[in-house]
Order: C-alpha cells, then structure tokens, then sequence
C-alpha cells in the first residue's frame, strides 16, 4: 500500500479556463474525459443517464452501454484492473444490481483509477424507492465523494481517479437528482493523457478465493483507517467558521440549502461522505454551541458522529423523507411558513401519460378487456397503471414481472396463470428478464409473457440496448434476435404480434393464457417518439358519446359535452380507436 | 433588474421548456453573471408537468427557486401557470401563453379543467397572451419558447444584441430566423 505517497492537503484548486453551463452529469463526463478514462461502461437510468451519453460524444475513450449495471461494473472493472481509468455510471437501484462484483471489487482494489458514478432520487422524481447509496459506500468500505454543483462534479471525479489509484480501491461518485440535473459553471480543462498502466499476473489479489481474500480483507480494513486519517487534512471537507451558535454538517445539495437557508450558520461541508473526517468534526463540534446534521434520506452521518460520543442532532428536525430544499429549512429553523395558494390542491393532476400512438396503449387496453393479473416492470409502460388502463398489479424492479408471476403460480397453481401476465420491455428483458423466464421454463412453470418490443430502451431517453442493432454511437452493432433467444431459454409457444392491431392481440393473449405451457409475446413496434411513420390524424363524425375509445387513455382524444373530439396536433394516426369505437363513428383521415 | 432574478418555467412535457432555460443560461453567463438552473428529466417528461427553475445573481446556492421567491414565472400552459402560483413572490410577474392543455382527469371526464386558472394568480402581475398563434405566426409553433423570453426581456435589462447572442448560441442554425421573428414578437407585444 502506498500510504506515503499521498498527500492529501494537495488535492483541491483548479486554475481558471474557459466555462460553460453543465449540467452536473455533463461536468461528471468532461471531468472524467479531462482526467483520461478510457472505458466507459453504463446502463441507462435516471438521473444518471447523460454522462454516459456526454462522454460517449467525447473522442479517445471507449464508451458503451451495457445489458446491466452488473455488467456494466465488471467492464469498468476488468477495465481498471488492466490498467486503465475506467467509469461506471447508474442509478441508484442500479447500484443494487451492480452490487456483487463492487463490494469484491473493494477487496481486490483496482489499478487504473476506477469510478462508480451513482444518482439517488431523493423525493422519487423518477424511480421506485428512495434508498441511499451511502449505505453501500459503508458496507463494501468504499470511499464516496458527493459533490455540491457541477464544477465540483468534474474536480470531484479527478480526485476520484487520484485517490482510487493510491489507494488502489474504487471509488463511489454520489450524485443526487438536484445535482445530476441542476446546470452551473465549469471551467473546461484539457484531457489529460493518463497511459494504460502495465497489467501484472498477481493471484493473491485478484483471484478472491478464500485465502486470498481473508488477505485482501486485512488489507481493505487498513485502507480504510487510512484514508479517515486522511479525510481530516482533505481541503474538500472544509469548516466555515461563521455564527457559533449553530454548527452545520451538511453535503451535496443539502449544503446549498443550508447556505441560502440559514446564512448565518457556521458549516462543515463533507466533499467526501465516507469515510468520516471525526477528527475535523470533533474539532469543529467544539467550537459551536449546537451540531446539526443537515442531510437527506437516512441519518447516515449523524448516526456515525452520535456513535464518536458527539452530540449532534439532525433527523428529528429533517425527517428521511423527500428532498429538502430552501423553503423547507426555513421553516424546519425559522419558523417560516411554506408559502401556499389557496386552490392549487384542488386542480387536476397532470400525471405523465403513455404518448399518442404509443404501441404499449393497445397491449394494456387488451390486458383491461380480459380481466387479466398484470406483473409489471420498470419502463414507460409502468403509467398504465393508471386509470383508466388500470391494467398493472405490482411492479418491483427490472425484471421482476416474470418471477413475480412463477411466484404466483406456485403459490396459487395454474389456474392462476391463465388469468395472470407478466409484461416487460425489450431492454428490461435483457437487462435481467432472461434468467427469470429460463427459471420458469426450467421449473414447468405455464406463465404469459409479453415482451413489448418498442426497439429502444424509452422512458430513459431512448438509449440503444442489444436488441436494437445499433451500439451506443448508433453504428450498426449485432442484433440480439429474441426470438431466438427466448426459443433458447425453452419456450416453445412463442407469437410476434402487432400491438396496434387490437383484434390479433386479444386472440394472441386469450390463446397464450390457456396454454399450460409458457408462452411468450412479442409485442413488435417502434416507439411512438422514433417511428417516423405519420398517418393523418383520424376524425370523428357521428359519435354516441359511448366513452368506448376514452378507455384507450390516449391523450389525443379528449371528451366534451357534446362527445369526444380528436387533437388533430396530437393524433399520430395509430387507429387504435378505430378498432374500438363500436359505431364506426372514428374514420382513418385518409377516408373522404 | 439585470444582475439578479429569481424565475420559474412550467409546462407539459414535450412543450420544449428545456430550450428557454438553456437561452437564459446562455444569457446570463455572457454578461458573467452567476447562474444556476435545475431542471427535471425522465418520467415527467412523457406528458406530465414540468418545472425548471432559473436562477441569476452574483451568488447562487440552491438550483431550485425557493417558493414564494420568483420574479417570474413563464408558463406554457393556463393550468400549470395556476400550479406554480405559489412560487411567485408578492409583486412577482407571470407570463404566460393562454393554451389549455387537457391533463388526463380532464381528458377522461373525471375533473373539469378550471374555468379562470388565472384566478390562483390574483395580485401578481398577469400578462398572458395566444404565445402557440403567434409562434404559428413567425413559421414554428415550436418557437412558442422565444415568444415567451420576447414578454420577459420587456422586464429584463439585457440589450437586444446580448439576447440575440444568447438564441444564437442555443437554436439550430436553420431555425434561427423564425426563432428571432418569435423572439421580437413576444418583444414588441403592447
């Protein structure tokens, strides 16, 4: 271990250069880019998505996306483990997948410096829970830096790289929602060029066996004493003395609240949130009269200062819930009201929709009409759900649908299944449906499945995936044929179908249902943000006011007193309604 | 009131409110003035409301104008002008385009979009206009944006050059000129 060899009250200032508004995943992706990383390996996912698509428009760095976060950190890792400065980015959940090889990772260190960029979403902008990464840095004892704006974003993953390379382990990058997604100031600097260090054969720590790895254990103990040791010289904890009534530990956002909040606090801003700095700490608990924890989610570090005998206190004022926020903390320690108007409750909702002519619209529509269980996953199609689709049970996280719905046939035998789907999305299949539908076909189980294949992973942005046939730069790439690749895990009744021709999706699912077999789908149709296929839109003349096409939920057509009218500047012409009017009253555009 | 305002745009997803933000970014660091703007992506942009938050001023903490605390509220949409109401301070300005979108309880008859939105806006100043005609207008309803930043820069001290520097630096090359023809009919609205 190279102990001597880092100084840490070196790392800080950056000179002045030529700045541009980043958002801080941008500034993320120029940061590393600056600082040499070579390989890039992600899954998309928000709100970490846009620094893999930054980086991968920057020249000189191999930049991909992977089927899975998992994946994904074993590229970043081999990666680094042969030499380079490699970058793994994800969401928060995603950290949960990618979680294996990271907590071994720590064991074995790295070589070339090797950053994990992670995004929680405090307040749930755009995912499923709330967890906070921070647990992991603690649990696989890697260190974690959370920057507070996008110039701190690019300094932040530069000395990532220094410190991972050191001190031969990985680092964690936290970024939250108001981080990743909140533009500021950056200087841009030049790419540093960072040779691919030598790889060296070396089994006792890189092979983790038992024996190598209760070596390695010791080894990552003592890393990590040292770099708590060092966290109190680090120049990017740094005590501002100001009021000594009250003391302010606080990070990230959290730390620009605090400053426009309550300006008069003395703070203690964390740049790198584990391991803890105690000494600082201690050091600056003394000088104020009361500390408090300002941080979002859990009380990770207040409960870590109490532990260091400090009395400290933070959650019983914040609460784990949401985002904080300006107004927030000003009621929280002012006594301020949060200002309100008198009606915005009352007004209607504006939950996201599926698009107009979206093809996930007539699967669900099918789905409602036959009364069928819907196991759910993680995509754009998780919105119908709503009313009035109404057409999801339970959605959990990626790739979940398919054991969820063996799960519910074992419990409830198979009956159950014919009254029961699972649905996922083309890349939500891949990125980890596959080993759920071998295990169901393995164990005899008869579910439904049905892939919605819209050709692009969309509710991210659409990134390419391996079944699209284009690479992460839209360059042809070999094509993933699921097709055959569900014919491989076993599944003999397996039906492409049209999902904008409703008829043929109905027999196609009441006939799958029935089956005592497993059974796949494939839902065949470009997303409606990509498809450049424009059909007039469609007209109404004679309508009964049945409210049948409402049941679509397509934002295109709307229902007024006098009977439903079609928005002829939303309507892509998917006829969807058509087929459902029982009237005839809803002509193709084309027809006179 | 060049070097500090607070100001909020709110829309449905897919209205393009990302565009303005991005100009007004552009703006505020030619003349180098500190600036921040926190933005939301992914879900909400299938449809939903959307909120971005710009912030200009010597010093910039939070991405995210305080509620309460805005000089400005732009608004693409009647409903999601009231929405935001609360994010306006006492003498505060909303400018907003007088489109009615249909959120999707309305859609389904479940609710009933407002009669007078702008009600929820009483004692702030209200300066709505048809923003999509107008931008129809200039050759691109999609230039709705820059009739919008038009209204605003009569409130703003920055000089015609430094906005036309600004949109310059944002919109495509080809779209330009109809960008600029929004922009100076926001402008020159009575």
């Amino acid at each position: 271990m190279s102990e001597t060899r880092i100084n840490p009250a070196a790392f800080g200032a950056m000179p002045e250069k030529e700045k541009r508004l980043m958002l801080g995943n941008e500034a993320v992706a120029f940061g590393a880019w600056e600082a040499g990383v070579k390989v890039v390996a992600s899954y998309p996912g928000t709100p970490s998505t846009e620094i893999t698509e930054v980086i991968s428009k920057l020249p000189d760095v191999n930049v991909q996306w992977a089927p899975n976060e998992k994946v994904a950190a074993e590229v970043a890792f081999g990666a680094a483990m042969t030499g380079a400065r490699s970058l793994t980015c994800m969401k928060h959940v995603g950290l949960n997948v990618a979680a294996d090889p990271v907590f071994t990772a720590a064991y074995t260190g790295v070589n070339g410096g090797m950053i994990l960029a992670v995004a929680d979403d405090p307040a749930m902008h755009s995912s499923q829970n709330e967890q906070d990464s921070r647990y992991y840095a603690r649990a696989a004892h890697i260190p974690m830096l959370e920057p507070a704006d996008s110039q701190e974003c690019s300094d932040f993953v530069k000395l990532g790289y220094r410190i991972s390379e050191e001190l031969d382990t990985p680092v964690f990058l936290r970024l939250t929602t108001r981080i990743a997604h909140a533009r500021s100031e950056v200087a841009l600097e030049r790419r540093e060029d960072v040779p691919v260090k030598p790889y060296e054969k070396n089994v006792m720590k890189n092979v983790m066996m038992p024996g190598m790895a209760r070596k390695r254990h010791l080894h990552v103990e003592k890393r990590e004493e040292f770099l708590a040791r060092a966290a109190n010289e680090m120049p990017i904890n740094r005590v501002e003395m100001r009021d000594s009534k009250v003391g302010i530990i606080t990070s990230g956002a959290c730390y620009q609240y605090v400053r426009e909040a309550l300006p008069e606090a003395s703070t203690l801003k964390l740049g790198m949130v584990y391991p803890l700095p105690m000494e600082l700490i201690r050091n600056f608990a003394s000088k104020v009269e009361k500390l408090i924890v300002i941080e979002e989610l859990e009380g990770l570090i207040e409960k870590d200062i109490a532990a260091a005998g400090i009395p400290v206190e933070g959650k019983k004022y914040t609460g784990i819930q949401g985002e904080l926020s300006v107004e927030k903390l000003r009621n929280i320690f002012r006594g301020e009201a949060v200002p309100e108007v008198e009606g915005a409750n009352e007004l209607p909702a504006r939950p996201p929709v599926l698009c107009p002519g979206c093809p996930h619209r007539g699967v669900f529509f099918v789905l409602n009409r036959l009364g069928l269980r819907v196991m759910g996953d993680i995509g754009c199609y998780t919105l119908a759900a709503l009313p009035p689709l109404n057409a999801i049970d339970a959605c959990l996280c990626m790739g979940a649908s398919i054991g969820m719905a063996s799960g519910a046939e074992r419990a409830n035998g198979k009956e159950f299944s014919k009254k029961t789907v699972a649905v996922l999305g083309d890349s939500t299949f891949i990125h980890s449906g596959i080993t759920g539908l071998v295990d169901a076909v393995y164990n005899q189980e008869s579910i439904t499945v049905l892939i919605l294949d819209n050709r692009i992973t969309g509710m991210t942005g659409h990134q390419q995936n391996p079944a699209t046939g284009l690479d992460i730069h839209n360059q042809p790439a070999p094509q993933l044929n699921l097709e055959k690749m569900v014919e491989a895990c076993g599944v003999n009744d397996i039906q492409v179908v049209d999902p904008f021709d409703l008829a043929s999706m109905h027999k196609a699912v009441s006939g799958a249902v029935s089956r005592d077999e497993v059974s796949v789908i494939i839902a065949r149709r470009p997303c409606a943000l990509l498809s450049k296929q424009t059909c007039p839109p469609l007209r109404i003349d004679g309508c009964k006011n049945c409210g049948a096409c409402m049941k679509l939920s397509c934002p295109a057509i709307e229902r007024g007193e006098n009977g439903v009218s079609i928005n002829p500047a939303l309507c892509i012409g998917c006829g969807m309604c058509a087929q459902v009017c029982p009237f005839k009253a809803i002509k193709s555009g084309e027809e006179a | 009131m060049k070097a500090k305002f607070d100001l909020v745009i709110v829309g449905v997803g897919g209205q393009g409110t990302l565009l303005a933000s991005k100009i007004l970014g552009r703006l505020a660091m030619n003349a180098d003035l500190g600036v921040k703007v926190s933005e939301v992506h992914g879900m909400s942009q299938r449809g939903g409301s959307v909120i971005t938050h710009v912030r200009v001023g010597e010093e910039v903490f939070a991405p995210m104008v305080p509620l309460g605390q805005a000089d400005y509220l732009l608004s693409f949409e009647m409903l999601e002008a009231a929405r935001a109401a609360a994010y306006l301070k006492k003498d505060g300005i909303a400018i907003v385009n007088t489109q009615r979108i249909s959120p999707m309880p309305v859609v389904t008859g479940a609710m009933a979009y407002p009669e007078n939105p702008e009600k929820l806006l009483e004692g702030h100043r209200f300066e709505a206009t048809d923003a999509l005609k107008m931008a129809i207008e200039a050759g691109n309803q999609k230039a709705l944006n820059l009739v919008l930043l038009g209204m605003l820069a009569r409130h703003l001290e920055f000089s015609n050059e430094e906005w036309y520097e600004a949109i310059g630096a944002c919109v495509p090359r080809k779209t330009l000129s109809v960008n600029i023809a929004a922009f100076d009919m926001g402008r020159m609205l009575a």
